[in-house]
């Protein structure tokens, strides 16, 4: 089976998810954080749209959920807020 | 930057039978740019190209394309002009600008298929355009509808298509149109309990349609197709109900629903609440305008009053070597977006070549298009948003999700400070100011301030581009400024 | 009691309104559309004494600067994000050095404080490295522009002053005398008024040309870039010295400077092209490209941060680039503000002042003293003075 790591976990998955996808499938319906309110958020529009279920992909933040395609061994993790480091 | 005689935007049906249509009847090169994965749109959605043993195979999901023969015959017809040398596909690629250009029209793309840190830009010039660039699921806020779990119908509708997921073990669909009878019985066939089709309207209103649907006879019988689905996995569909409110601490745990009046107002006391662990809530599709909105074609409303392009019979836009087809034309479904994009193909053959599209396809398609636009306008007028869609918001309730910004706040810009429409809410509240960019708030914040669809919003920049890609670009032609050049704050 | 119609309402036209209200005029403003939404609602904001060499419009910036701080003051500065964060022009070479700390000479005689920094990296820790150098203005600021047009309004309607929105103003109405009486709409009413304020921005000229006095107001493009949502990483208003030594040049080419900026709403600004090509509202690629690959120089962060929207205003400007502010002689009662090019937000507090002297008779055309440079008149042939 295909793993990527999520969080530190490994997230089964079929190859041709999207990471989305795969953690949906997986059971978690939320992976990031907002930069107001700190609330949870998943995916939303699931096309591309609504930029609600944002990650943080290899380190790079701001990657759409329902948009970047599942490989094995890539490293996502929940992004808080913009997903960027403070100075 | 690279040439081509035909550039198409977007790659559902629309511009797959507008790109098989020009490769069938001329020696045209063409261009198809899309965002997706691959080729289908949302229509015909599909996982990401992928080997392996345990690889999701599409055949897996073959039940929810009843007409995959169609999609498999244009994908045929690509695949020879490819082999041709005359067709080329770009997937994952999302159009941020087209502009005119000294050859024709000049489209920029970010290419997001290598990877998130590597995000090259593309620029075509194309003598002719073809907008193609479909339509989006329309949102409304309600209390709760920022948890996670909740989403539109169409957000459960790919999940399912192209990840082979369904979003929860208890699904609840709301909002209006057609639309949501497909999703729920994939959705039910795929292993979800569906606890109920919440539509807000009343099947009465489809009677006073009786024409346009009498003559949409094949349409009706897909309809009663999903019914008997719905049926044998006892969804119960039940008319004049809405979604109020999504309950749960980190993510939805039960929706409260209200029965609705005759004028479209949730009625006190009929509350009810059900545990569900997802929801798709949507109301009907806003068309994708962005690239038609910068070139400056002409819009017109739709039946209710939601701008679409304006294009005369043979899907010519008011902008000389640019066409449209399909839902940016007006919200109407994949067979007239078929249609439409294959008379749009006529009309670029006949524009750019001695050649012709045979006579008969031409006039046969064009009567499918006004006899499926009327019905696209019934379907329109049947399934209207609630006059109360708004009675159950409450001050705290989200309505920009991105900048999150409450409904307290927009009432506040509207009542106290004058704002009558979705562009003064934004400048003063922040609503839609943020990544989407108001594609999702923008209707609500619209119908709050102006109690209206309002005017198609224009967005320069129709996608995210990373600045370092446009830089990449850039040639250091300008000159820096003189004096005031550095003072900008009214520009 | 003074009657006024203020037309535009703008930035200007709102801190015009403002203005005349706190003086005891009787004040309505007129606008097309709604408050801040023509090039009010496309600028970043700038309160700026940096661009400026000694002259006219260095000691408008400077009452203007004094005359935020008290409208700051008044509204409640994080109503309107007023932040005195101050300016840092950074050069990029040697030479870019020297012909900013020339300039930067000039200013300190003229009383702008103008700070070198040897490092520039001290204050900004995310500007690329190695730079050689910057000059800090303090005294640079930063206002949210709708807001603060907003909130002047307000301001000026808490004092009795109407605002008539959709209202389009086809000519002035004069008096056997050829003094000014009032304003016609677009639909037939008549607004009695004893002065008129031409506030109308980028069409100001068109205006004037309805009020019988013209004024040549001419729009220029320009383009801001605005990215995703950040934390702030950008601390000044970051402006690259390039435009220094390149004075003179005032064709109708591209030019662009880059000035980058953070916001409280997260957003990184990046500002601005200036191009004359009339209202041509296409969205230039190459000007978008420049501005990018200019911002990324200066703070390399940048290249992997998302531009998420571009937006296009059209400044309004007179060819000598200055603005035209005072009574017109041609029309006894109109008086003009507008024309101020890039320098509109900043310059405007302290144009309502301007204004405010004129209307009450505090100042004259005769007696506008140090700021007779902006009189209207030198646009005026001989023929058109016997008016």
């Amino acid at each position: 089976m295909s793993t990527f790591e999520f969080d530190g976990a490994g997230i089964e998955f079929r190859p041709g998810q999207t990471i989305g996808a795969a953690l949906v499938a997986a059971g978690q319906v939320s992976w990031r954080t907002t930069r107001v309110g700190g609330v949870r958020r998943g995916l939303f529009c699931g096309i591309g749209i609504c930029f609600d279920c944002l990650v943080t992909v290899e380190g790079e933040p701001n990657q759409r959920a329902c948009l970047v395609v599942a490989e094995p061994g890539l490293t996502v993790t929940t992004q808080e807020g913009t997903g960027h480091e403070h100075d | 930057m690279s040439t081509t005689d035909v550039l198409v935007v977007g790659a559902g049906p629309a511009g797959l039978a507008c790109a098989a249509t020009i490769l069938e009847h001329s020696s045209l090169s063409v261009v198809v740019v899309d965002a997706g994965h691959g080729p289908g749109g949302q229509y015909w959605r599909q996982p990401a190209p992928a080997v392996g043993a345990d690889a999701l195979d599409p055949a897996e999901l073959a039940d929810l394309h009843h007409d995959r023969a169609r999609f498999d015959a244009l994908l045929h017809r690509l695949e020879q002009g490819r082999t041709d040398g005359r067709l080329q596909l770009r997937s994952q690629h999302h159009v941020w600008s087209a502009v005119p250009d000294m050859q024709g029209y000049a489209v920029h793309a970010v290419d997001r298929g290598r990877g998130p840190s590597h995000v090259p830009g593309s620029t075509t010039v194309a003598r002719a355009l073809v907008l193609a660039t479909g339509a989006f699921d329309r949102a409304l806020p309600f209390p709760g509808w920022d948890l996670p779990g909740v989403m539109t119908v169409g957000g459960l509708q790919a999940l399912l298509k192209a990840g082979g997921v369904v979003a929860g073990r208890r699904v609840a669909l709301g909002g209006t149109g057609p639309f949501l009878l497909p999703v729920a019985a994939g959705l039910a066939r795929h292993g979800a309990t569906v606890v109920g089709v919440y539509e807000a309207n009343r099947p009465a209103r489809w009677l006073r349609e009786g024409r346009a649907v009498a003559r949409n006879a094949g349409k009706l019988g897909e309809g009663a197709g999903y019914a008997a689905a719905l049926l044998r996995h006892r969804v119960p569909v039940r008319a004049g109900r809405m979604v109020v409110a999504a309950h749960g601490a980190d993510r939805v745990e039960a929706i409260t629903l209200a029965r609705l009046d005759r004028a479209g107002h949730p009625v006190p006391g009929s509350d009810q609440r059900v545990a569900v662990d997802a929801v798709g809530v949507g109301w009907g599709f806003s068309p994708q305008l962005d690239l038609a909105v910068t070139l400056g074609v002409d819009l017109t409303p739709d039946v209710a009053g939601t701008e679409v392009v304006a294009v005369d019979d043979a899907q010519r836009t008011s902008r000389p070597g640019v066409y449209a087809a399909g839902e940016v034309c007006g919200v109407g479904g994949a067979p007239l977006a078929l249609t439409e994009g294959r008379l749009a193909a006529a009309a670029v053959v006949a524009d750019l070549t001695d050649g012709r599209v045979p006579a008969d396809v031409v006039s046969s398609a064009r009567r499918v298009v006004t006899r499926q636009r009327a019905f696209a306008t019934a379907i329109l007028r049947a399934h209207p948003v609630p006059a109360g869609w708004a009675d159950r918001l409450a001050p705290d309730t989200i309505v920009c999700r991105c900048e999150e910004v409450t409904l307290g706040a927009v009432r506040a810009a509207i009542d106290e400070r004058g704002a009558r429409d979705a562009r003064q809410v934004k400048q003063l509240t922040r609503t839609g100011m943020g990544w989407c960019q108001g594609r999702v708030c923008g209707y609500a914040a619209a119908l709050l301030s102006s109690g209206r669809p309002g005017p198609a919003v224009e967005r320069l920049v129709a996608a995210p581009v990373p600045l370092g890609t446009l830089g990449a670009l850039a040639e250091p032609t300008a000159r820096p400024s003189r004096r005031t050049g550095i003072s900008d704050d009214a520009m | 009691m003074t009657r006024a119609v203020i037309i535009g309402a703008g930035i200007v036209g709102s801190a015009c309104a403002e203005a005349l209200t706190r003086r005891g005029v009787e004040v309505v403003v007129v606008d097309r559309s709604a408050v801040g939404s023509g090039t009010t609602s496309r600028g970043e904001g700038n309160i700026l004494v940096s661009d400026k060499g000694p002259g006219t419009e260095l000691s408008l910036a400077e009452l203007s600067r004094r005359a935020w701080l008290e409208v700051g003051e008044l509204i409640g500065p994080s109503l309107i994000e007023l932040e005195e964060k101050g300016g840092l022009v950074v050069a990029q070479s040697r030479a870019g050095l020297e012909a900013l700390a020339r300039f930067a000479t000039g200013q300190r005689a003229a009383g702008v404080t103008a700070l070198d920094v040897g490092d520039p990296q001290v204050l900004e820790p995310r500007l690329a490295a190695g730079l050689p150098g910057a000059v800090h203005y303090p005294e640079d600021m930063q206002v949210q522009p709708v807001l603060a047009a907003a909130a002047l309004l307000a301001a000026a309607l808490e004092r009795g002053a109407t605002f008539r929105t959709g209202t389009d103003v086809t000519a002035a109405v004069r008096d056997g005398d050829g003094s000014l009486s009032g304003i016609r709409t677009a639909d037939g009413q008549v607004i009695e008024a004893d002065v008129v304020v031409n506030a109308s921005g980028t069409w100001g000229g068109e205006v004037s040309e309805r009020l019988g006095a013209p004024v040549p107001v001419l729009p220029r493009r320009g383009f801001v870039l605005v990215t995703e949502p950040l934390p702030p990483l950008v601390r000044h208003k970051v402006y690259s010295a390039d435009y220094v030594d390149n004075v003179g040049s005032s064709d109708a080419g591209l030019e662009t400077s880059c000035v980058v900026e953070g916001t409280r709403g997260g957003t990184v600004l990046i500002g601005a092209s200036r191009e004359r090509v009339g209202f041509d509202t296409t969205l230039s690629v190459p000007v978008v490209e420049t501005l990018a690959r200019q911002a990324v120089a200066l703070f390399p962060f940048l290249a992997r941060v998302n531009l998420l929207r571009v937006y296009r205003g059209f400044r309004p400007y007179c060819p000598d680039h200055l603005p035209v502010i005072g009574p017109d002689p041609r029309v006894p009662g109109v008086i003009h503000a507008c024309g101020h090019e890039g320098a509109g937000i900043g310059l405007a507090a302290g144009t309502g002042r301007l204004v405010g002297d004129y209307v009450t008779g505090a100042r004259t055309h005769e007696s506008a003293g140090e700021w007779a440079e902006l009189l209207p008149d030198r646009f005026a042939g001989p023929s058109e003075q016997q008016v």
